[in-house]
């Protein structure tokens, strides 16, 4: 159930929260439809049931902070700013997309919305996040950088070096771990010797804690306390995500290592935006007409972005040759 | 009784050091494990310790020298002392002996304007730290410890350790991390204590160094320059001795340079800083104390152009780097035989000079490519089907790659000569394609 509003979060912001997760969900669906068509190629991970994450943090995020995470990033983008549109096209491999067609899915930038991928090694991510944070320190700035990582990734090294070295020099960085529950197909609890992710930085000295991550007002009341924390220059801080994503790892994974009833079970009792809907509604905040109002127009703008991405022009053949050295 | 005390060999490329200071006199007791005297190496200044109980007879080698070599004389110890070796402190006996001993030693001409690659590579990052504030060294020993092989000297006193920034031990994550604040547009300089460390962040020099302006569509460039020493030292066996010049060229998106002489080092390095994309710079532990001439080359040299180093109409020896002591040695000794030998240093390995390779092929008609990484895949190899290619007509003979031979560097010093390339194996190249 979602939680009581905080005092910052006004009736119209949690209306947009709603708004924007319900993008990011029929945009993954659509993205899912052009898969199965044909018009998507390669890897695709989809987002659907993470939601709440990223829309609850990029509230407190201001303008100039840092972001960058794994593969499955669609949502990321559609949270900080960027056009489904370009997207999709990225996705369809046309010369729109954000990428020129040349990263796809798994690597798409925006340098104009400060997300820095979009990485398609697990983990690898990390230390970049721990990049951006210190370039926030060396230039004297109140920025802060979100770093993204799933329950897989946790277990890389170069995260606990990168937590090493986050700590040890105060940087500026919130990491973000999207826990849900499994790393491809394999559950925290048989890759995790400790699956309480968030005490994972404790031996650093790194305070963390476990969100429900399928709320996004519980994750935008953490991620203040988070923002607050490393703004005000004590460092990195961890948020442990605790969510669930609907579909396989990739578009290929038919998902046989958990149950249907699993799967339905968390939709029916957690899902981040049936329960808003619901919130919305009981609390006389909006209306269910006004809701299914948002839904159709949401649904138009995402149709919209699937027809530019499949009736934009494929890359130039010399597209091929550029953006190898700059 | 009376022992020599040598000059010790205090690392594994040391010939030779200065001694900086005497912590005991002549006629003074010694005991073994005692400090008495401070040797500056090329890495550091260490301390010497008395080998065995007694007294320092004689010191034949003055504080403040330089140059001496190493198992160089440089006292005696004696088992007793006596009333003749206490006098003789301040006999102007003992004082002649001692500046005969001096004359021994070669010291460096100070008439030639020289400088060490070293003092070149350190020049450089002084200068372009000085230049932008955006450009910072960050590594493993860069600041407190001045550079493990002394790079860094004196870089923390003048920066600050905002800008030299030592790193605990771990590669994976620091060079993520300076890569992070390149795409940022910062201009981190990453110090490897070797090469041979940089395999631990491989994933992120070449997945997300080298890709990310691609994969954004030009979007995010990745200004970085990742530096230290590469190939074989000297005897530190086969997980420290590689040259990964073929490794990195393989990979578009990253630039690689390998430098021979010291004008070249601090010109190449000024242009990577400089560059808006990922540099690898390799350096040489060997080549860090050579003294080259300076030369009068422009202040910032260009990346991607070759060098003709020597002018020559017979053969054409291709190298880089300390690949080029080899090409010079056997120059010298074909040119006895009347072999004019014309030697081309690569200085940069990505992006090729192609031009000079193929006008010099089409000159001299042979040629023979040298470096001290493994023959599989080599950079020769490379070179070998460019010509192929573009100069096959013009040749006389089939292109030779000599190369380090392809097993795992081994420790023993014989052993670890076999393995090397060497100037012997060009030569005798060199005639069978001449026919002499």
């Amino acid at each position: 159930m979602v939680k009581k509003p905080l005092k910052t979060t006004g009736n119209r912001e949690i209306i947009n929260f709603f708004q924007e997760m319900l993008t990011i969900r029929r945009f993954e669906e659509k993205a899912g439809q052009l898969y199965g068509m044909g018009h998507i190629g390669g890897f695709c991970h989809l987002y659907i049931g993470q939601e709440a994450i990223v829309v609850g943090l990029e509230s407190i995020a201001i303008e100039g902070d840092q972001r960058v995470t794994s593969y499955r990033d669609h949502g990321h983008m559609i949270a900080c700013g960027m056009s489904p549109k370009r997207i999709m096209a990225e996705l369809t491999g046309r010369g729109s997309g954000y990428s020129k067609g040349k990263g796809g899915s798994m690597h798409m930038f925006s340098r104009e919305k400060n997300f820095f991928g979009g990485h398609g090694i697990v983990a690898a991510q990390v230390p970049i996040a721990a990049g951006l944070a210190f370039s926030n320190k060396y230039r004297e700035n109140n920025n802060i950088a979100f770093g993204y990582f799933g329950d897989g990734a946790a277990n890389q090294g170069q995260i606990y070096e990168t937590f090493n070295m986050a700590s040890l020099w105060v940087l500026p960085i919130v990491f973000v771990i999207e826990n849900n529950q499994y790393a491809m197909g394999t559950s925290l609890e048989r890759a995790s010797s400790s699956p309480a992710l968030y005490t994972r930085g404790q031996a650093f000295n790194i305070p963390g804690e476990a969100v429900d991550g399928m709320n996004v007002l519980a994750v935008k009341e953490a991620g203040e306390r988070a923002e607050k924390h490393c703004r005000s220059g004590k460092g990195p801080y961890i948020l442990e995500m605790n969510t669930y994503r609907y579909r396989g790892h990739s578009m290929s994974d038919p998902a046989k290592y958990r149950t249907r009833d699993e799967v339905n079970k968390i939709k029916a009792e957690r899902d981040p935006i049936d329960n808003l809907r619901s919130y919305l509604i009981s609390n006389n905040i909006s209306t269910d007409s006004e809701l299914k109002d948002i839904d159709k127009q949401i649904k138009d703008a995402i149709s919209d972005a699937a027809d530019f991405a499949i009736s934009s022009d494929i890359p130039d053949d010399n597209e091929l040759w550029t953006d190898i050295y700059s | 009784m009376i022992r020599d005390l040598l000059m010790p060999s205090l690392s594994p490329t040391m010939e030779e050091g200065k001694l900086t200071k005497w912590l005991v006199q002549e006629g003074d007791a010694i005991s073994s494990g005692d400090i008495i005297a401070e040797i500056e190496t090329d890495k550091a200044v260490m301390e010497l310790e008395a080998p065995e109980d007694g007294f320092l007879s004689k010191i034949l080698v003055p504080e403040g020298s330089e140059a001496v070599k190493v198992n160089g004389k440089i006292a005696e110890i004696s088992s007793e002392t006596t009333e003749h070796q206490k006098d003789s402190r301040t006999s102007s006996k003992a004082k002649e002996q001692v500046e005969t001993n001096v004359d021994k030693f070669e010291i460096p001409s100070t008439k030639l304007d020289t400088i060490t690659v070293r003092e070149s590579i350190r020049d450089a990052i002084k200068e372009e730290m000085s230049r932008d504030d955006e450009v910072f060294l960050i590594g493993e020993e860069v600041g407190e410890y001045e550079g493990a092989y002394k790079i860094s000297q004196g870089l923390l006193n003048t920066f600050g350790p905002r800008r030299v920034i030592d790193t605990p031990i771990t590669e994976h994550g620091f060079t993520g991390l300076a890569i992070g604040a390149a795409f940022s547009g910062l201009r981190p300089i990453v110090e490897y204590m070797t090469f041979n460390f940089a395999m631990q962040a491989m994933d992120q020099i070449v997945n997300s160094a080298a890709k990310t302006l691609y994969m954004s569509g030009g979007q995010i460039s990745c200004p970085i320059v990742f530096r230290g020493p590469n190939g074989a030292a000297s005897r530190v066996a086969a997980q420290h001795s590689q040259d990964f010049s073929a490794f990195y060229s393989s990979i578009p998106g990253l630039k690689v340079i390998q430098p021979f002489t010291a004008s070249d080092a601090k010109g190449l390095l000024k242009s990577a800083i400089r560059d808006n994309n990922p540099v690898i710079f390799l350096e040489n532990e060997i080549l860090y104390g050579k003294k080259f001439e300076r030369e009068a080359s422009e202040e910032v040299i260009p990346i991607g152009k070759a060098k003709i180093f020597l002018e020559g109409t017979d053969l054409t020896l291709i190298s880089f780097g300390i690949g080029m002591t080899y090409a010079i040695e056997a120059a010298e000794l074909l040119s006895k035989e009347g072999i004019s030998t014309e030697i081309i240093d690569l200085r940069t390995i990505r992006p090729l000079d192609k031009n000079t390779i193929i006008s010099s092929v089409k000159k001299t008609n042979r040629c023979i490519t040298i470096e001290e990484g493994f023959p599989i895949c080599s950079v020769g190899n490379n070179i070998t089907a460019l010509i192929m290619e573009e100069a096959f007509d013009y040749l006389d003979a089939p292109v030779i790659n000599c190369t380090g031979k392809d097993v795992p560097m081994p420790y023993a010093e014989n052993l670890e000569k076999l393995a090397l390339v060497n100037t012997q194996e060009v030569v005798e190249r060199a005639k069978e394609i001449i026919y002499r």
